[in-house]
């Protein structure tokens, strides 16, 4: 089983869970950028993260042999702080890098006028540079939330735009509008395998994209395994999985053209140190 | 004409464009075309120290490397030698190892030299990999690796052959 595991926040993990992972099948991740935990307050410390998800993250996924790949935003939560506001100036020159494949998680958490504001100026952004999006959907008032989402997006082509954090009372709506569908799988809030699979039954694979989005709450980079398991379980076939947790991540974040999975793809041997073999 | 030679067109005649193609130009121009757009910089302006620091600190891993790997080229005189210091402050091999390329080798002095060498040794990075070792090895870094190669022993790990055939 081939994973790209389409959101992750490898940052707050640990060097065995980079080895789990690959264990388990998983070969790319994307790292999106979001909220360290503890706010910050002042764009150079956007920046040094920024630059971390493009340097110091990838080497270190590498190593395991997992692709890295990233999506740089102002978060929601922090795009309320009048002191981060800056960092919507550095984001143009951000969004140019080879490894940036989606601008985000933008979006909203307390759907604030200054949430507002900041949104649509990334979703600006985001054409401006031929980038997909990723929506994160708040986790209080989600309907609310992602209802107000679908009308911020409605002038963008869907299949540009990826909400994430759905469940079985969001999913409709966004499957109606057309864009990509996410769901992060957690050990026990928003979805679990067992949900996962029967809204996969509901609404097919098309279009459906499942994550850990394992960070530095409680959370498990291998529940994306979990589903495809759980699918095959309830009668899902090899190629219903691989379309689910590899070649519909792959399709969204190759709008991009900015994806590189030949080295995972041809299953190259990483023990063989990728890194030295990179610099000649 | 292909988006290299526009892009080399456009720095020459205009050198603030680089710093939105440079980004771009291993995609959009292939292997090579960073350097290529460095070498316009180059001529484009009298001193591109600035410049060039500029894209550095700006760029992400990738683009790092090539500034670095670039740098003999640039005729700079020491005044790279920031960036140099700066990857090896890192924990990248791939940058370490270019910061011991011929520029780091040709301008570092012989503490950061030394250490830079011993670095290398720690992260596996091969010893023949580093621009003028021969030239630079003195008294002082053969002590360094003979004491890096009893510490080894000491707790019952192989010495790497390229330590072991320098002491
Ligand atoms: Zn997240």
């Amino acid at each position: 089983m081939r994973i790209f595991d389409p959101h992750v926040h490898m940052t707050s993990r640990t060097t065995d869970d980079y080895e789990r992972m690959y264990a388990a099948g998983v070969r790319a991740v994307v790292e999106p950028a979001f909220w360290l935990g503890q706010p910050r307050t002042n764009v150079g410390s956007f920046l040094d993260y920024f630059d971390a998800l493009l340097g110091w993250e990838p080497y270190r996924a590498a190593q395991y042999g997992i692709r890295h790949h990233c999506t740089l935003a102002l978060n929601p939560k922090e795009a309320n702080d009048p002191r981060c506001a800056g960092v919507l100036d550095e984001l143009p020159r951000y969004l140019l890098k080879d490894s940036v494949v989606a601008v985000g998680e933008v979006g909203y958490d307390s759907m604030t006028p200054e949430e507002d504001r900041v949104f649509e100026a990334q979703l600006a952004l985001a054409e401006e540079h031929g980038l997909p999006v990723l929506v994160h959907t708040p986790h209080r008032d989600k309907a609310a939330g992602a209802r107000r989402t679908l009308d911020v997006v409605k002038g963008m082509d869907p299949g540009m735009v990826l909400v994430d954090h759905l469940n079985e009372l969001t999913v409709g709506m966004v499957h109606e509008a057309g864009c990509w569908m996410g769901f992060s799988i957690y050990p026990d809030t928003k979805m679990d395998p067992q949900r996962m699979v029967a809204i996969l039954k509901e609404y097919g694979t098309e279009r459906m994209i499942v994550n850990s989005a394992a960070d530095w709450g409680r959370s498990d980079v291998l529940k994306t395994r979990e589903v495809g398991e759980a699918m095959l379980a309830a009668g899902f076939t090899d190629e219903d999985v691989d379309r689910v947790l590899w070649q519909n991540p792959v399709a969204f974040y190759g709008q991009s053209g900015r994806l590189t999975l030949d080295d995972v793809e041809s299953g190259g041997d990483y023990e063989g140190n990728t890194i030295l073999r990179g610099t000649r | 004409m292909t988006w290299l030679a526009r892009a080399v067109a456009d720095v020459e005649r205009d050198p603030e464009t680089v710093y939105a193609l440079f980004p771009r130009a291993a995609r959009e121009g292939g292997p090579g075309a960073r350097a290529e757009l460095l070498r316009a910089l180059g001529k484009a302006l009298p001193d591109p120290a600035a410049a060039v620091m500029k894209l550095y600190w700006q760029g992400d891993a990738g683009e790092r490397l090539e500034i670095l790997e670039s740098l003999p080229q640039l005729d700079l005189g020491p005044a790279a030698l920031p960036l140099v210091h700066d990857a090896l402050r890192t924990n990248d091999t791939r940058l370490v190892a270019a910061a011991l390329g011929p520029y780091g080798s040709a301008w570092l002095d012989d503490h950061a030299f030394r250490q830079g060498v011993l670095k290398c040794v720690f992260m596996s990075v091969p010893l023949a990999s580093v621009e003028g070792l021969g030239r630079r090895f003195d008294e002082e870094l053969r002590r360094m690796l003979a004491d890096f190669a009893a510490e080894r022993r000491a707790a019952g790990r192989p010495v790497p052959p390229d330590v072991l055939e320098r002491l």
